[in-house]
C-alpha cells in the first residue's frame, strides 16, 4: 500500500539525532512490549509480515504521532482482539474474563526464550529456477497494490542491475493477504542514484533494495 | 552493559502507557499464553547480553584472520556460527565490506529491519523518520549528522533492507593497529560503524 510508512526519499523529517549513551529501552514498558511481541511471534499468533502490515494500516496521523514501541503495542492489541485471543471487554477490564484459546505451541515459558532471541528463517525451497542472474539489467514494475508490499515507492519503474541472489523466501505480499507463503526468489537490485532521484542526484551514490522476483521484469 | 534504571520505577506515578501495557500483560498471563518470567528474561538478554559487542567480535576476527574474512563475505550467517564466543545466529546475514573506494550504509526505509542478532536492538535514530527517509537520497548529509565526512570521490553504497536479509558493514581496519589482539581491535568497533553511519574509533582513543 502507498502508505506513510514508505518513507524513502521523503523530505521534512529534520536532522538525524544520535543519542549518546542511549539506553536499550527508554521506559520499562517498552521492554515489556518488545518481549510480548517476541512471545506472540513464538506462539504463532501471527507472522512477521502480518505484524508489519498491521502497523502500515494505522492512519497516517497515528503512525506519525506514535513512538516506535507505542505502534508495536497498538498493533499487538489490535491483532490479539482480531484473532480472538483476547477481547475488547477484557482490554477495558484489564484482566482475563474468559479462559484462553488453546494454542498449538501452548504457553510461552523461560525455556522458549532462547529461540525468540535469534531470528527465524524465511528461506524456502525455490518453486522454479530463478528468472534472473547476477549482472542482468532489470526494471522494477510500476505497481501500487493496496495491500502489503516490500517494493518501496522510490524504486518502482526503475532500471537496475541484479547484484546478488538470496534463494527463495516467503513472499510478504502473498502471506499477508491469506494466500500462503508462495515462496519467491529474492534478489539484491542496485540502482544508480540518478535513476532514482534525477540528474541532480549524487553521481557517486548507489542504492539497492531486496526485490522479490514478481517485482521485476527484464529491461 | 548495565541494566538501565527507569524513572518509571522510582516514582509512584505510573505513566498511562505503563498501565496499559501492564494490563495487556496481565490478560495474556491469566489466559495462559505467556509467563511473565519469560518476558523478564527477554528484556534482561537485550539489556545485558545481546548487543553490538557481538558484532565487534565478528569484525575484529575478520580484520585479524583473512580466511574468516573471506568466509564472512561469502556466507555471514555460516561464518559467524563458527565463532565459539558468538554461536549460531539467524539466517540470511550478509556482510558488506568498506574499501578506500566504497562506503556501505544500511537502512530500512519501510520499517526498521536491523541485524539484531549481532548488534542488539536498533537505536532510536535508526528507527527515526529522518534516517529512514533521507539515507537513500542524501546519505552524505546523514553522515554529516554523525560528524562523518567522506571524500567526494568515495562511492556511497546504501543497502535498503526491504526483505529478511540483514546487513552488517565491515569497516576498514584503522592504520597503526598492527599486532593488536582481537580484543584490542574490538574496542575500536562501534555500533554505528557496523551500520555504516560511523567510522571505527581512532587507535589513539583506546590505546
Amino acid at each position: 500500500m502507498d502508505g506513510v510508512h514508505d518513507m524513502g526519499g521523503m523530505d521534512g523529517f529534520g536532522k538525524v539525532e544520535p543519542e549518546p549513551n542511549e539506553p536499550v529501552f527508554h521506559h520499562r514498558w517498552e521492554g515489556r512490549v518488545l518481549a510480548m511481541s517476541r512471545a506472540l511471534g513464538f506462539l504463532r499468533a501471527w507472522t512477521i509480515d502480518t505484524s508489519r502490515y498491521a502497523i502500515e494500516l494505522f492512519s497516517p496521523s497515528v503512525y506519525l504521532s506514535s513512538s516506535y514501541y507505542e505502534k508495536w503495542f497498538l498493533r499487538n492489541v489490535r491483532l490479539l482482539v482480531e484473532r480472538g485471543l483476547i477481547d475488547e471487554e477484557e482490554v477495558a477490564a484489564g484482566r482475563a474474563l474468559r479462559p484462553g484459546k488453546n494454542l498449538s505451541r501452548g504457553l510461552f515459558t523461560l525455556a522458549d526464550v532462547e529461540q525468540v532471541t535469534r531470528r527465524g528463517s524465511y528461506g524456502r525451497p525455490p518453486p522454479a529456477p530463478a528468472r534472473f542472474k547476477v549482472g542482468d539489467r532489470v526494471r522494477t514494475k510500476n505497481i501500487h497494490p493496496t495491500t502489503h508490499t516490500r517494493l518501496p515507492r522510490y524504486a518502482r519503474g526503475r532500471m537496475g542491475v541484479v547484484e546478488r541472489l538470496h534463494g527463495a523466501h516467503v513472499f510478504p505480499d502473498s502471506v499477508t493477504i491469506g494466500k500462503g507463503e508462495d515462496p519467491q526468489w529474492l534478489y539484491t537490485v542496485r540502482f544508480d542514484a540518478q535513476e532514482l532521484w534525477g540528474a541532480d542526484a549524487d553521481p557517486k551514490l548507489k542504492v539497492s533494495i531486496e526485490a522479490f522476483e514478481p517485482y521485476l521484469e527484464h529491461a | 552493559m548495565a541494566a538501565h534504571d527507569y524513572d518509571d520505577n522510582e516514582t509512584s506515578h505510573l505513566s498511562e502507557m505503563e498501565l496499559r501495557v501492564r494490563a495487556i500483560e496481565t490478560i495474556l498471563v491469566e489466559k495462559g499464553y505467556i509467563e511473565s518470567a519469560a518476558l523478564d528474561r527477554i528484556v534482561e538478554l537485550y539489556e545485558t547480553k545481546i548487543g553490538p559487542h557481538i558484532g565487534a567480535q565478528v569484525i575484529a576476527k575478520a580484520w585479524s584472520d583473512p580466511s574468516f574474512r573471506q568466509s564472512l563475505l561469502e556466507d555471514a550467517s555460516k561464518a559467524i556460527g563458527t565463532l565459539a564466543q558468538v554461536g549460531r545466529v539467524g539466517d540470511h546475514m550478509v556482510a558488506v565490506e568498506n574499501t578506500p573506494q566504497v562506503h556501505n550504509m544500511v537502512v530500512c526505509t519501510l520499517c526498521s529491519c536491523y541485524p539484531t542478532d549481532v548488534l542488539g536492538l536498533p537505536p532510536a535514530w535508526y528507527k527515526s523518520f529522518a534516517y529512514r527517509s533521507r539515507t537513500v537520497k542524501e546519505p552524505r548529509t546523514v553522515l554529516a549528522h554523525f560528524g562523518v565526512t567522506l571524500p567526494p570521490e568515495t562511492e556511497i553504497r546504501v543497502w535498503d533492507s526491504t526483505a529478511e536479509t540483514r546487513y552488517l558493514v565491515v569497516p576498514m581496519r584503522p592504520a597503526e593497529t598492527e599486532g593488536w589482539s582481537e580484543a584490542q581491535l574490538a574496542n575500536l568497533i562501534t555500533r554505528d560503524c557496523m551500520i555504516g553511519a560511523g567510522l571505527p574509533k581512532n587507535p589513539s582513543e583506546v590505546a
